[in-house]
């Protein structure tokens, strides 16, 4: 009906236009809200109240603080570089929100279902490093300068084993397509049984891939101020908010599909399997974020040199080690996929 | 054997399971906050807050101008100037005190031997101005007029120490 009036062409964008609104809200609704759980968390375990003063709860206290930055004034320091300090934190954001087109919520339920989705979304987390270098370089500031350097070569040391042990769950999946390696998991086990070593390399891996505590070093406070994004104020500075915490979602929305099986219900049975893929998908994501917050809770922040020695002397050859073994495993018992 | 022990350890992550888990039973814990200006917690009746000239009964002031307070106080905040009334009763005609230098000793309360200068229970006394954070007699007298019930009360709970 609607569809027969309109061009082919314009009836797909708006389509896809569309979708895309469709991810965007809920996740900007969902990042504002892990800020206050992740006040509310981190509250109760320092045996604090976190926020519950805006609304019952505090349940407004996340609007309150978005509105207080976007009424703000943008302060461009004198010695910055005006451009590039005003694309980093957008470049920050935009990426943080692209990767979502080929996360599946549930079976179909894809903006973009392409057969590389996990090289895409690797290339997208990499590409993060710069919205944070860029910052710290434009900034003009010593200490955004050392924060972005910190971060640039903690996210680039971290990638090289989070490839390895993506490549681990790949080569037993047979896929690039995030949507089939929920589906390997549905014939199989999820992966976090098979892999469990390596879904934990993984989860340290994302917190520090996303400069999350104990890994914060970008923005270590007592001694960098506050990182990279020192010098932003206002809606510049909620930027890098909002991309960092999305980017959070985006890897708990990772280790979900990779080894926690994505849509699937932990059992295929009556009461599970009612609840529709999406709300699994939502509960997972939710269970790996309160991980992020709870670490933050409970450990100091790493050493630099520290940082480093678990990347590249201890991650690096044990996922490389996991992967050989992996492939040894399903050689030798067939298992390989596309052989059966 | 001993590098064996460590390194099970370092790779069971036994130390941060264990660190994880207290803060996960933590999480469960009520929370201590009190919830300041609706709740307010138990205060001492030793407590030293916000300074108070006290009157006798009959309304008339208590302190005799004897400088003892101006004498000791280690931050010298107060500043006193005395007259001889006509009655011959001798009175502070000025007891200036700078609330942004005193340090809260509650050595004037000590020293004074007719407790006339208190600390009393209240520590609300926040200004916009520093200029109002210098108190003259006027002002010392009328917080002692309010608070009186208060600090009688306190002075009272207190006497059996001293």
């Amino acid at each position: 009906m609607l569809s027969g009036l309109m061009p082919p062409e314009l009836w797909r964008l708006i389509v896809i236009v569309l979708q895309i609104v469709a991810i965007v809200l809920p996740l900007l609704v969902a990042v504002a809200y892990l800020t206050y759980a992740e006040r509310k968390v981190i509250g109760a375990i320092q045996l604090r109240k976190g926020p519950n003063v805006v609304g019952p709860f505090g349940l407004l206290q996340p609007l309150a603080d978005g509105a207080k930055l976007f009424l703000k004034e943008t302060i461009f320091p004198s010695g910055a570089n005006k451009a590039v300090f005003v694309i980093a934190p957008m470049l920050t954001f935009i990426l943080a929100l692209i990767a979502w087109a080929v996360i599946p919520f549930d079976q179909g339920w894809v903006v973009a279902d392409i057969n590389v989705g996990v090289l895409y979304l690797f290339a997208i987390s990499s590409l993060g490093v710069y919205g944070i270098i860029m910052s710290g370089w434009a900034s003009n500031s010593k200490y955004a300068f050392l924060g972005g350097m910190r971060s640039a070569a903690q996210m680039v040391s971290y990638e090289v084993s989070m490839g390895l042990v993506i490549i681990s769950v790949l080569i037993t999946v047979g896929s690039l397509n995030l949507s089939d390696i929920v589906l390997k998991q549905k014939e199989t086990v999820w992966f976090i049984l098979p892999h469990f070593p390596m879904f934990i390399i993984f989860v340290v891996s994302i917190l520090a891939e996303t400069n999350r505590a104990p890994f914060d070093l970008a923005e270590s406070e007592s001694e960098l101020v506050a990182g990279y994004n020192v010098e932003y104020s206002a809606m510049t500075f909620a930027l890098f908010f909002l991309g960092e915490y999305a980017n959070m979602i985006l890897m708990s929305a990772m280790t979900t599909v990779l080894f926690l099986g994505g849509w699937l219900p932990p059992m295929d049975i009556a009461p599970f399997n009612w609840i529709p893929g999406i709300i699994w998908f939502a509960l997972k994501i939710c269970a790996v974020l309160f991980i992020f917050l709870w670490v933050r809770a409970t450990f100091p922040r790493y050493r630099y040199d520290q940082l480093m020695r678990l990347g590249w002397k201890i991650f690096l050859p044990f996922s490389l080690f996991w992967v050989v073994l992996t492939s040894g495993v399903l050689v030798a018992f067939g298992w390989l996929p596309g052989q059966g | 054997m001993a590098f064996l022990d460590r390194t099970a350890r370092a790779f069971l992550l036994t130390e941060l399971v264990q660190g994880l888990a207290l803060t996960f039973r933590y999480m469960f814990k009520p929370a201590v906050t009190t919830n300041y200006p609706y709740e307010k917690i138990p205060m001492s009746p030793r407590f030293r807050g916000e300074h108070a000239l006290r009157r006798y009964a009959n309304g008339e002031e208590r302190c005799i101008s004897c400088k003892l307070c101006e004498a000791i106080c280690p931050a010298q905040a107060i500043t006193i100037e005395g007259e001889v009334r006509p009655d011959g009763s001798r009175r502070a005609r000025r007891y200036d005190l700078d609330m942004t230098k005193c340090i809260y000793c509650g050595l004037c309360q000590e020293a004074c031997p007719v407790d006339a200068i208190v600390e009393g229970p209240n520590f609300e006394f926040a200004t916009e101005t520093r200029a109002e954070l210098m108190y003259n007699k006027q002002k010392l007298l009328a917080n002692g007029d309010r608070w009186e019930a208060e600090l009688a009360m306190r002075i009272a709970a207190d006497a059996p120490y001293r």
